[in-house]
């Protein structure tokens, strides 16, 4: 570890504790219907996309009506995402890459459809040779910013069950979904695609560069609309790289600032959310709390990481590699990392992408040491709560927020309440069951993977063998897949890459199935129980706090929800955990 | 029911239109504008030609002249090996290594004797070419060891930068560390016939210090630094 290292640790986390109650600040009025600056530029568009859309602005919804049309919306745009991809070979710019780009298989793109939906971003294919211009425009771009704005609606609706007293209303859907785009998510794109372009990312529509190299060998260069995906790929922490190899990718991520500014980017709206939710419950003290829970966590999981690859892994060692960090070099663990980013570079940004739904990489996953793997897991292993996805990191915290009262209730013995409005037996029940849904659904996935030949068909023999590694590599398929992250450990396969794009390619059918349903079923069921607990709350009579109530905003609350999010990843996930990551970590052993 | 499938689909179709194409255009239009050198991949020419971009690693290899004095063939493709007198850049997981339309991971676990394997292949390769070790493995390369051709403190695994034997994560990685650029300076120095102090002074021109001044890691931009390095020599290559 390096005192440079650090410092870009602490400048990072230091720059994102002052954006965020700013930005959160901005977003309370976004969803209050209060004026903002942008006003005068969206007031016209924001009615002009209502009547288009056949909406009725004013027309509020209680939670079922609030989740019917949010279904609806995700099944429309799932039909029109598998349309796009699967027509590739009749779409302009379809023969830029140099071949005309045929359509994925159904199974691969079944996968594809169902994980950029779900802000899942999984890739089953390489971008840069199997997609065409258009379908990473039309079809991948849009779905970055819809599937964002699902996730932000539904923790702006539990928000506002939690905070409203007399009305079961939860606002509407389609004004939330309109709003969220115009105000949040399209300006921050514009801006950050324009900076990245700045640094070197490319943004064009032009043909694949065929280049002689110095030395005359022949070169082709990928090209493309990159920075305008990469933009929203980071803000709406949807993670689905332009190309094959995401954010290591030169021309989506140039740099050491890109860095930065990307990982910036990636941490910006869900940890500002935190402040929206203080402002819009009225109580600051409340969001500082929460957010101090989260930081705490990420800051463990940042240290530990970088800790990790500084020290180099068992091959490095094996093969009498010195990874200390000598000078002019990074030293650690630089397999599958990039020169420009460095150990510190490549550690938090696998951390900041891994605590949200992100999922985008620096650098390879697979490649990281045993400890400095079992990071990420850690972190996906939490439900995605600190920070978290855009929206589903507040809504699945608030769920556990509730869960450590409900506990704290049984300890102190009082009716659990939370901002004075008693948690009952209904409410819990919901909370339990959204709280326990992403979990199961990764474990159950991953024992079907596990147990079966059409499941192992997947691992990458050639290279990852079958030691630990192989079972790391299945689990974190499903573990990302079910928390809708989209980070790999990338030798674990659904697409018969051998082929490349063309016919008659295949993907594994098996893989790409249960991948996709163990996306598609961890989404929308916690969406359900968050927007349930959010009608079962709104509405209800606050009572007014005395002196046994059970304080919520101190030290002591923080210390109780960090202990309930371990306390429940462990317990689920601390077998399977056992069998990969920790033995990689405990041990010099090489397997093959 | 029928009511909501319609304002859905409206929806999602009028969000595709405006986010699908609106957006991305809008923004290609204003970044060709403002950016455009950037905006189109900060190609590189020579003469007219673009010979690369300066943010994507290329191979710097040569044909291999067989004991006929003809160019070596194998499967109708010339048999190539890395160019001495070219720096060379880090290890690639692509297929063919340093392929920019086919950017690929590695994925070389960290207990594995696979990686193992690829690390001492990588290992063995480096100090080929910038040791005078005698490595059975090592190929003749034209150029015999003398003190003058090799940094006299490189002499095994030990002192192999990680960067030069660690595979990249893109496969297309541009940099080096200035520590790898520093030790293969010595043999571009012996190649070229130029003085050790001028090439270590082109790999300082070309080195990229961190973002701001703390982002990142310092790294040596091979392609620029290549091209430098011929202008140079031009003539005597």
């Amino acid at each position: 570890m390096t005192v440079n290292g650090w410092l870009q640790i602490l400048v990072f986390c230091g720059v994102l504790i002052l954006i965020a109650p700013l930005l959160g600040g901005y977003m309370a009025k976004v969803y209050t219907g209060q004026r903002v600056f942008l006003s005068w530029l969206w007031d016209r568009p924001e009615k002009w996309l209502y009547k288009a859309f056949g909406v009725n602005a004013s027309h509020e919804q209680d939670w079922k009506a609030y989740a019917k049309s949010l279904i609806i919306f995700s099944l429309a745009g799932w039909i029109i995402l598998y349309i796009v991809l699967r027509t590739q070979s009749i779409q302009p710019w379809n023969d830029f890459g140099g071949v005309a780009f045929h359509a994925a298989p159904w199974n691969v793109t079944f996968n594809t459809t169902s994980s950029f939906l779900t802000n899942t971003n999984w890739q089953y294919y390489g971008g840069e040779t199997t997609l065409t211009y258009f379908s990473q425009m039309v079809g991948l771009t849009v779905q970055n910013f819809a599937s964002a704005g699902v996730g932000i609606v539904v923790a702006i609706a539990l928000i506002r069950g939690i905070a409203n007293r007399s009305s079961k209303s939860l606002g509407n859907f389609y004004v939330d979904m309109v709003r969220t785009i115009l105000y949040v998510l399209l300006p921050l794109s514009f801006i950050s695609a324009l900076v990245l372009i700045s640094q070197g990312s490319i943004q064009n529509i032009s043909h694949y560069v065929s280049v002689h190299g110095i030395s005359g060998l022949a070169q082709t260069i990928a090209m493309g609309p990159v920075a305008s995906q990469e933009a929203i790929k980071m803000i709406g922490t949807n993670g689905g790289g332009f190309f094959n190899v995401n954010s290591a990718h030169p021309f989506e991520n140039p740099n050491g600032f890109t860095n930065f500014y990307e990982m910036l980017m990636v941490l910006a709206i869900p940890a500002s959310l935190v402040f929206t939710y203080g402002k819009m419950v009225g109580s600051r003290r409340q969001a500082i709390a929460v957010f101090a829970a989260m930081f705490i966590m990420f800051f463990g999981a940042v240290t530990v990481a970088y800790a990790a690859e500084a020290g180099g892994s068992p091959a490095q060692h094996a093969a009498g590699l010195h990874t200390q960090v000598i000078a002019n070099s990074t030293g650690g663990n630089l397999e599958g990392k990039e020169q420009r980013f460095g150990i510190a570079g490549s550690a938090l940004f696998d951390v900041v992408t891994t605590v949200t739904s992100c999922g985008a990489v620096n650098s390879s996953l697979e490649s990281f040491t045993g400890l400095g793997g079992a990071v990420p897991f850690a972190n996906l292993s939490a439900s995605e709560v600190i920070f978290g996805g855009v929206g589903t990191g507040l809504y699945s915290i608030l769920l556990y927020v509730l869960l450590a009262v409900f506990l704290g209730g049984l300890m102190v013995g009082r009716t659990p309440e939370y901002l004075g409005k008693k948690i009952e037996a209904k409410e819990i029940k919901l909370v339990a069951l959204g709280l326990l849904i992403t979990p199961l659904t990764a474990l159950f996935s991953t024992a079907l993977a596990t147990a079966s030949a059409a499941g192992r068909a997947s691992i990458d023999t050639a290279v990852t063998g079958s030691g630990p590694q192989a079972f790391s590599e299945t689990f974190y398929a499903y573990l990302s897949q079910a928390n809708n992250n989209g980070s790999a450990f990338a030798g674990y396969t659904g697409y018969d890459g051998t082929l490349g794009n063309l016919p008659p390619a295949h993907g594994l059918t098996f893989a790409d199935l249960l991948g996709g349903f163990t996306a598609l079923f961890a989404r929308y069921a916690p969406i359900l129980f968050a927007l349930a607990v959010a009608g079962a709350l709104a509405g209800k009579r606050v009572s007014p706090a005395g002196l046994g109530t059970m304080r919520t905003d101190n030290a002591t609350f923080v210390v109780l929800l960090i202990g309930v999010i371990i306390l429940v990843g462990a317990l689920t996930f601390f077998p399977a955990l056992l069998l990969g990551p920790v033995v990689q970590a405990l041990t010099g052993h090489l397997y093959k | 029911m029928r009511r909501d499938l319609l304002t859905a689909f409206r929806s999602m179709i009028v969000i595709t239109i405006l986010f699908g194409l609106g957006y991305p255009l809008l923004v290609t239009g204003v970044g060709q504008v403002i950016f455009p050198g950037k905006a189109d991949g900060s190609l590189i020419k020579r003469d007219g030609a673009v010979v690369g971009s300066a943010l994507i690693g290329q191979q710097f290899y040569e044909n291999v002249i067989g004991a006929n004095g003809k160019v070596e063939m194998s499967k109708g493709e010339p048999v190539t090996q890395p160019d001495p007198k070219y720096f060379q850049t880090r290890p690639s997981g692509t297929a063919p290594a340093d392929n920019a339309a086919g950017s690929s991971f590695a994925n070389y676990g960290p207990n594995s004797t696979v990686t193992l394997a690829a690390l001492q292949g990588n290992v063995t390769t480096y100090l080929c070419m910038n040791t005078d070790v005698p490595y059975t493995t090592c190929d003749s390369k034209g150029f015999s060891a003398s003190d003058t051709l090799y940094d006299p403190h490189v002499t095994s695994a030990n002192q192999v930068p990680v960067d030069a034997a660690d595979t990249s994560a893109s496969g297309i990685d541009p940099d080096i560390s200035v520590a790898n650029a520093k030790i293969q300076a010595y043999r571009i120095a012996a190649v070229r016939h130029l003085s050790l102090a001028t090439v270590d002074r082109l790999v300082a021109e070309y080195t990229t210090s961190r973002s701001l001044g703390f982002f990142g890691e310092p790294g040596v931009d091979v392609l620029e630094l290549n091209l430098a390095l011929d202008r140079i020599s031009n003539g005597s290559h």
